[in-house]
């Protein structure tokens, strides 16, 4: 048997049942190898269940810094006996499958193409512990031992960190490191020599951080200065709100009385979650709520009013697998079109990607900026695998002393100084942003009835097409304003020929960097457009109009970015491929890089094409 | 088309004690059907604005759609307003109320408006015990959208289409006490003196105030079948008691023999007198509450007036234990932890 001998390069997949506490030890190893210095990934696969369901936690280990999914297991540690047939399918030839072995394998798992690896987890656990509750979590700590024989990581790295992560409770890191010390030394004494996969050390990670995208994007909120929430749980942005009020716990309290700077309602129902940040923001403070796709379809008519009304409201979207319930627990980027054009009427909503957590944090919190400076609906598109697993990712950074962006806010002061007539939807600047007032600021100026009917230019109900059209028209010299506002798309021009472009957002990104790395190390240089916002800037149509062969990267099935792209854009659609994943989980490079290669390229001179052929392996 | 009113001052209207005539509580001229219950609802509360000294730029009013839902453009000019979406008034207000809660919440709605579409928010406005003033214009049908049966059209009662309508109703003041408001009072608009002291004990009162007002539809509901129509309403209605307000700071000159009043001190410190009441209807009781409403409703009569009252409940911002500041006065400093502690975040995740 070729047996798998890698450094820092493999995939290993565990494999639990939920709610089993499996959670904190594969986060245990994950970050253990991040500790090390060496790129790493983790992902979550798990049913939309409480508990008794299979689950599974895939970690990819990269020295090169790919950080996408890459398909394919090399090591499976095999703890739930529902999948373990297909667990052991799964194994790439030459991989390693990690059982525990107190029951034998069936007669029908015959593989002599994978080394298996037998601890008797169960039996160790239970003979070296008696409390049944501390059992079924110890369990998972013995196979996090016993991979740190395996693959050579230091025990005093995973030691470490449960002293780190019971710092308070002592007691409690006793007999975790007794675990992993019974995984450790059964391994060294059953299974010497056995596993030509290793961690060493690294130098590539130096200053990032690990962290989940909902995290990140929480922290930006408070960091923005966000002080009303309105929210209805949901999987997977439920964790948003849950990371804010930890936060705000910490950051935002008083310190004479203990009271909080913040107001947290968990609302009825998404309308009131949206109803909630819209009549805070309009209210003069920073507001927002976080959702998922049903969430979305029931803030519709909420957000068409903030639109047309011009009221600031940030929304954070962590997008899953749709329509309807769909598979509530798996990812996708299919919200795109029901976002950007979401409520009825000439409604657009802007839209910002951020594609990793310190761009959640910073987006996030540039969100409230653009939010209040535009008077509309800012929506953050994540997803599940951004919000919800954990990413290496650059630190979040906040230049000291940065100020709010309150926009065409007019305080008191301005009021009483007012030369001119005011009206609230007088566009005297010409960039289509008008000026608005906050409740109680003047005690004779700046008052206005705001409606979501047809209003003039002083805020009067007016059914006089004229003053109805001159409305919405300067809404679309809102619109342009918007786009010189909006964060600028990541360009890499690779090759000066502009020959093929890719276009791809949020968590797209890092298996398209890793497709495109693999094309140039086999001689194709591809160009790229990180899209990072809608409505999309110049740069994005000069792209497009620079490149011959363009491919636009999504993980939904209609191809909504490129839909977006021809439909606001005017582009041709025959210019514009599409490359769609929607099987639930974060796009792979190799299903870009086999796309790419299965696509018609007659296009490129036939030497490319070879080039192409000859290509990405995975 | 809104219209202004004459902009003509008389000089010797007279001033509240805020230093604002009447007319500065007014709002633009009402388009709604001459003779519409509503536009006396309105008047009823410019009337306990003016009395009760309210700064007008210190209030705000919040609605839905409908016809009653465009009142706030009638009254309170000086005051910021929002006609927002149909049945999410009580939403709107509360991120409103989260913002800042210094202000005084005007909040409008109908009967479509809150006991159907609305009814989830209405439910759990009242249920946080928000700091707003619900009023709801209940005139048994969906005005708006011509007439159509509401849900609080009382079984067998016939607008103007002539079909009895054959469902249960809903009586939102019921709904209102057991979910939690805490004030609860229903008005009639054909009776201002009634109305005008209600509002103004919701107005002191620090939670959640539903004022349930009856304000029959002249167009489609009005009819000799209907029995929310003004005859009908007159005929049969029924109170609960005499009320007083007595605003905090002004001295109780009145002398109420023992045994024959409630009085109930608010949250301000203002206090309320109910005259005629015995003590089988204890307003701080709920259950009482609740069954002086059934007890009238067998009779065949509308039971008006303060039904229930609970002063000394904790309002939404208590009850999360919010700062004492409007939230949305706060700046970078009170908010922002800042780049240092960012950086030891950082840390704390390698
Ligand atoms: C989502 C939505 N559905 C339907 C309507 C149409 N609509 C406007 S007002 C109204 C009913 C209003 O009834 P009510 O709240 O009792 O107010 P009234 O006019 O009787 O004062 C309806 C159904 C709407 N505006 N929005
Ligand atoms: S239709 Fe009825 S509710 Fe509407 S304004 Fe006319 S009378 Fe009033
Ligand atoms: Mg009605």
């Amino acid at each position: 048997m070729n047996k798998i001998e890698r450094i820092n390069d493999f995939v290993i997949r565990f494999c639990n049942v939920n709610g089993s506490g499996s959670a904190s030890a594969n986060n245990l190893f994950a970050k253990a190898v991040f500790r090390l210095g060496v790129p790493v990934s983790p992902k979550n696969i798990f049913p939309s269940n409480i508990q008794g369901l299979p689950t599974w936690y895939e970690v990819r280990v990269n020295e090169e810094g790919f950080l996408g999914r890459r398909g394919g297991i090399d090591i499976t540690v095999a703890v739930n006996r529902q999948t373990l047939f297909g667990d052991y399918q799964d194994v790439l030839p030459g991989g390693y499958f990690i059982y525990d072995s107190t029951k034998p394998l069936p007669e029908n798992f015959r593989r002599d193409d994978i080394s298996e690896i037998g601890i008797p987890l169960t039996t160790l656990c239970n003979e070296a512990f008696s409390n049944p509750k501390l059992r079924q979590l110890l369990k998972n700590i013995i196979y996090v031992g016993v991979l740190s024989f395996l693959l050579d990581i230091d025990l005093s790295i995973l030691t470490g960190s449960i002293q780190k992560q019971f710092k308070k409770k002592p007691k409690l890191a006793e007999p975790n490191i007794k675990a992993l010390e019974i995984g450790f030394s059964y391994t060294r004494d059953h299974y010497p020599d056995t596993c030509k996969i290793s961690v060493r050390k690294s130098d590539k990670l130096t200053n990032e951080i690990m962290m989940d995208g909902n995290s990140a994007f929480a922290l930006g909120a408070v960091y923005a200065g966000a002080t009303v929430t309105g929210w209805y749980p949901i999987t997977p942005s439920t964790s948003i709100i849950e990371a804010f009020e930890k936060y705000t716990n910490t950051y935002r309290i008083e310190e004479d009385t203990g009271k909080k700077k913040v107001a947290i309602i968990q609302a009825e129902d998404e309308l009131a979650a949206i109803g909630i940040v819209i009549g805070g923001s309009w209210n003069g403070a920073r507001a927002f709520t976080a959702t998922s796709g049903p969430g979305i379809s029931l803030m519709s008519e909420l957000l068409g009013l903030a639109y047309f009304a011009e009221i600031p409201a940030v929304l954070v979207d962590v997008q899953r697998t749709g329509p309807s319930t769909g598979m509530p627990t798996r990812t996708q980027q299919s919200d795109l079109l029901a976002c950007a054009y979401a409520s009825h009427g000439d409604t657009k909503n802007i839209l910002l990607f951020p594609c990793d957590p310190r761009e959640c944090f910073e987006l996030g919190a540039d969100a409230f900026d653009l939010a209040e400076r535009l008077q509309t609906p800012v929506i953050v598109m994540s997803d599940l695998d951004l919000g919800m697993n954990d990413h290496v990712s650059a630190p979040m950074q906040w230049e000291s002393g940065r100020k709010y962006d309150r926009g065409k806010v007019l305080s008191a002061d301005d009021l009483e100084n007012l030369k001119e007539k005011w009206g609230r939807y007088l566009d005297v600047d010409g960039d289509g942003i008008c000026y608005r007032t906050v409740p109680g600021s003047h005690p004779t100026k700046g008052a206005y009835f705001t409606r979501g009917t047809s209003h003039n230019q002083y805020a009067a109900y007016t059914e006089e097409s004229s003053e109805y059209e001159a409305n919405m028209k300067r809404l679309l010299v809102k619109w342009q304003t918007a786009r010189t506002l909006m964060p600028s798309p990541r360009i890499k021009i690779r090759d000066p020929e502009y020959t093929i472009g890719l276009i791809f957002y949020g968590t797209s990104t890092h298996a398209a960097y890793e497709s495109i790395s693999r094309f140039s190390r086999d001689g194709l240089e591809i160009n790229s457009l990180r899209v990072r916002a809608f409505p999309f800037q110049d740069e994005v149509i000069e792209f497009i109009n620079q490149h011959k062969i363009l491919f636009v990267i999504e993980q939904n099935r209609d191809g909504q970015l490129r839909t977006l792209l021809i439909n606001e854009c005017e582009i041709d659609p025959a210019r514009l491929q599409s490359i769609l994943n929607i099987d639930g989980l974060p796009i792979a490079a190799s299903f870009i890089t086999d796309a790419i290669h299965g696509s018609n390229l007659t296009t490129i001179p036939e030497s490319l094409q070879k080039q192409n052929k000859t290509g990405g392996k995975q | 088309m809104s219209h202004a009113h004459p902009n003509f001052r008389h000089p010797k209207q007279p001033e509240n004690d805020a230093g604002y005539t009447r007319r500065d509580y007014e709002g633009a001229i009402s388009t709604l059907c001459a003779g519409c219950g509503h536009d006396s609802t309105t008047n009823a509360i410019i009337q306990a604005c003016f009395e009760l000294n309210v700064e007008p730029h210190r209030v705000v009013k919040i609605s839905g759609i409908g016809c009653s839902s465009k009142t706030p453009a009638y009254f309170l000019s000086r005051s910021h307003g929002f006609n927002s979406v149909h049945g999410r008034m009580p939403s709107i207000a509360t991120g409103a109320n989260m913002a800042n809660r210094d202000l005084l919440y005007i909040g409008i709605s109908g009967d479509g408006d809150t006991a159907s579409i609305g009814m989830g928010q209405f439910a759990h406005a009242l249920r946080r015990n928000l700091n707003l003033n619900y009023i709801c214009m209940n005139n048994g049908c969906y005005g708006l959208t011509k007439g159509q049966d509401s849900a609080t059209a009382d079984r067998g009662s016939a607008s103007k289409k002539g079909i009895p309508n054959p469902y249960e109703s809903i009586d939102l003041c019921e709904l209102a006490i057991e979910l939690g408001a805490s004030y609860v009072a229903r008005g009639f608009s054909g009776d201002k003196k009634q109305l005008v002291p209600l509002l103004k004990g919701a107005m002191a009162h620090n939670g959640l105030a539903f004022i349930d007002v009856i304000s029959p539809c002249v167009t489609f509901n009005n009819t000799a079948s209907s029995t929310k129509s003004y005859h009908y309403v007159r005929e049969h209605i029924e109170t609960t008691n005499t009320f007083d307000f007595v605003p905090l700071q002004q001295e109780i000159l009145t002398h109420y023999d023992e045994g024959t009043s409630q009085e109930v001190t608010m949250h301000d410190g203002s206090i309320i007198h109910l005259h005629k009441v015995d003590s089988s209807k204890d307003l701080t009781s709920r259950q009482k509450a609740v069954n002086n409403l059934e007890k009238e409703k067998e009779k065949g009569r509308f039971l008006t007036g303060l039904l229930y009252v609970n002063p000394q409940i904790e309002e939404t911002h208590d009850l999360i234990n919010s700062t004492l500041y409007p939230l949305n006065t706060l700046t970078e400093e009170d908010l922002c932890p800042g780049s240092e502690i960012l950086d030891r975040i950082n840390s704390a995740l390698r």
